[in-house]
């Protein structure tokens, strides 16, 4: 897609250095129908679910690529499918039900009949009555099959792709990115505790930003100051893969008495000796071959995992438009658990999720930055915290070169 | 007055006794005065916020889930002294109220819940959750409390955040 004159002009980045980010980025429709075409439906691998959560042959769930509905269910020889949602008849959405167990899909407009490949196979008096109508004798079933994806899975995770020469999912993520991978999905079998979904008004990328962005960590999360989880001189990095697009913020639990002096200060929140009612939430329970007692992966492009100390989940980004997405949350566990640590996975739940001490927090402060936008438009964002480091990893907290690293990738698979 | 009808009285009583304290519990949380909201629990009141869909597949995670009168009461104290979210507010409705005493003295209920948000910079109310609670409560010292509430709410998408409990 090339660019007429006039949008050239009017998509101008500001500056070659990547600390300034236009707002049309996050506001503009076009954009956001390029990046559904050229990242979503493009050469990246898409998060769709959990092996866990169709185990059976025939199991399926209704998932998501970039907006764009699919199913993603489980054949008869074990392997996974991910197809397109829609009846290559008249376009219906045949399947409906958020999750289930089938032998076919069936779509109940006009009975058209697809396998559990996503294989069309039958319709309806394809040989008309009495031979009258029905289709031409050159009709081929296998020419009529919804788009089918190309798929990969590793440590139970499921992954999809529009694009069928696809890198392995090792080379799209680098050594360092899988290997934080590997520390949350450690080999255990994953156990599904439940869901949440909730839409978000903002763009979808603010929620890549906000992970790639360790310096609101301790300014928003007054939650984690006030209790010593996370403070401005714990142990931490900001990992970014070379490409820029994946990342890993990572933190260790300190002890909130070594604090010192000048950083409380800083930090607002800090306040000595407060103290939950019931601490337990705040428990770590060592359980993973990792440094880290946080991390929070951004894969590129639609997947989130969160290892919140105990409290494991998977973030689905679903993109509506360029002023709103949804989030489809998967929390898990591991098949081993005894019941009081199933429990204590989900007492620490109280963290995260659009109820969560934390994620109510992202959650209002991504529609903060999206309103800002849309009632203050053609401005831009400022991200030049760190300039010692202009792009990619980082050490210290205090820094948004996560953030630019994303954006230099973004604008070449972008080719804006 | 006979047996059956004493029966009859008693039952009605004690629906009426529920229905006010719903009535209380929601204008609490209308107010947002999530310290007077903790008191409506018994110390080991068990609290959760949790979806239709997973409630129906026997999957535990709640939006919000406590055990006991303390993490009742963290929730209370991190919404009120630590959380950041956008001015607001909120009308609980609670309605379609049934009860069934049981034999070890404690009461089961549920009732229809549906929680309207008004945001400051939004022009329209809009439905934050609506679902049902399944309740038990006790007395303790003659008074009504909560030893469990389960809220369980049909949306599919909860708009943005829950901020002040359900």
């Amino acid at each position: 897609m090339d660019l007429p004159n006039d949008l050239s002009r009017q998509y101008v980045w500001p500056g070659e250095d990547f600390t300034r980010i236009p707002d049309w980025v996050y506001t503009d429709q076009w954009v956001y129908e390029r990046e559904v075409q050229r990242i979503f439906h493009g050469r990246t691998w898409n998060y769709v679910g959990l092996e866990a959560e169709i185990p059976n042959a025939g199991d399926f769930i209704r998932s998501n690529v970039g907006p764009t509905p699919v199913v993603v269910s489980r054949a008869e020889d074990g392997s996974i499918a991910v197809f397109e949602n829609r009846c290559t008849h008249r376009a219906a959405e045949f399947c409906r039900e958020l999750t289930g167990n089938v032998k076919a899909f069936v779509c109940p407009y006009h009975q058209w009949t697809y396998d559990l490949r996503g294989n069309l196979q039958a319709v309806p008096f394809r040989r008309g009555v009495q031979g009258q109508g029905g289709m031409g004798a050159d009709f081929k079933l296998s020419e009529h099959n919804p788009r089918q994806l190309a798929v990969t899975t590793h440590r139970g995770v499921i992954f999809a792709s529009y694009a069928h020469d696809m890198e392995s999912l090792a080379d799209y993520l680098g050594p360092d990115i899988l290997r934080e991978f590997e520390a949350t999905f450690d080999g255990r079998t994953l156990v599904i505790l439940g869901h949440y979904r909730h839409s978000l008004p903002g763009n979808w990328k603010l929620y890549h930003e906000n992970l790639k962005d360790p310096y609101h960590a301790t300014l928003l999360h007054t939650f984690l100051v006030t209790f010593g989880l996370l403070v401005a001189g714990n142990k931490s990095l900001m990992l970014a893969d070379p490409s820029g697009r994946h990342g890993v913020m990572c933190s260790a639990k300190s002890d909130a008495s070594k604090i010192a002096a000048e950083d409380k200060a800083e930090m607002r929140a800090f306040k000595e000796g407060m103290r939950l009612a019931d601490p337990r939430m705040m428990d770590f329970v060592p359980e993973f071959d990792s440094p880290w007692s946080v991390t929070m992966a951004t894969i590129w492009p639609n997947l989130i995992v969160q290892r919140e100390m105990n409290t494991l989940g998977i973030r689905q980004l679903i993109p509506t438009g360029p002023n709103e997405f949804i989030m489809k949350w998967t929390m898990f566990g591991f098949e081993g658990d005894t019941e009081d640590m199933t429990r204590h996975r989900l007492r620490q739940g109280n963290l995260m999720g659009p109820a969560g001490f934390l994620g109510l927090e992202d959650n209002e402060a991504i529609k903060f930055v999206q309103d800002g936008m849309l009632r203050v438009p053609g401005g831009e964002h400022l991200v030049k915290l760190d300039p010692g480091t202009p792009f990619g990893t980082s050490e210290t907290l205090i820094s948004e070169s996560a953030i630019r690293a994303m954006y230099r990738h973004w604008r070449e698979a972008m080719a804006l | 007055m006979n047996t059956a009808s004493d029966a009859r009285l008693e039952a009605l009583l004690l629906h009426a006794e529920i229905d006010a304290f719903n009535t209380d519990y929601a204008e609490k949380l209308d107010r947002q005065d999530l310290l007077a909201w903790v008191e409506c629990f018994a110390e080991d009141g068990f609290y959760v916020v949790i979806s239709r869909e997973n409630f129906e597949r026997n999957q535990p995670v709640g939006l919000i889930y406590c055990e006991g009168r303390g993490m009742i009461a963290d929730r209370a104290f991190a919404l009120l002294k630590t959380a950041m979210f956008g001015p607001r507010y909120l009308r609980h409705m609670i309605s379609n109220l049934s009860v069934a005493s049981q034999p070890d003295g404690s009461v089961q209920a549920r009732a229809n819940f549906m929680v309207i948000e008004v945001l400051t910079d939004r022009p329209e109310p809009r439905v934050l959750q609506v679902g049902e609670y399944r309740d038990v409560f006790v007395r303790v010292d003659r008074a009504l409390k909560l030893k469990e509430r389960r809220c369980i709410y049909d949306n599919l998408l909860i708009p943005t955040a829950l901020c002040i409990p359900v």
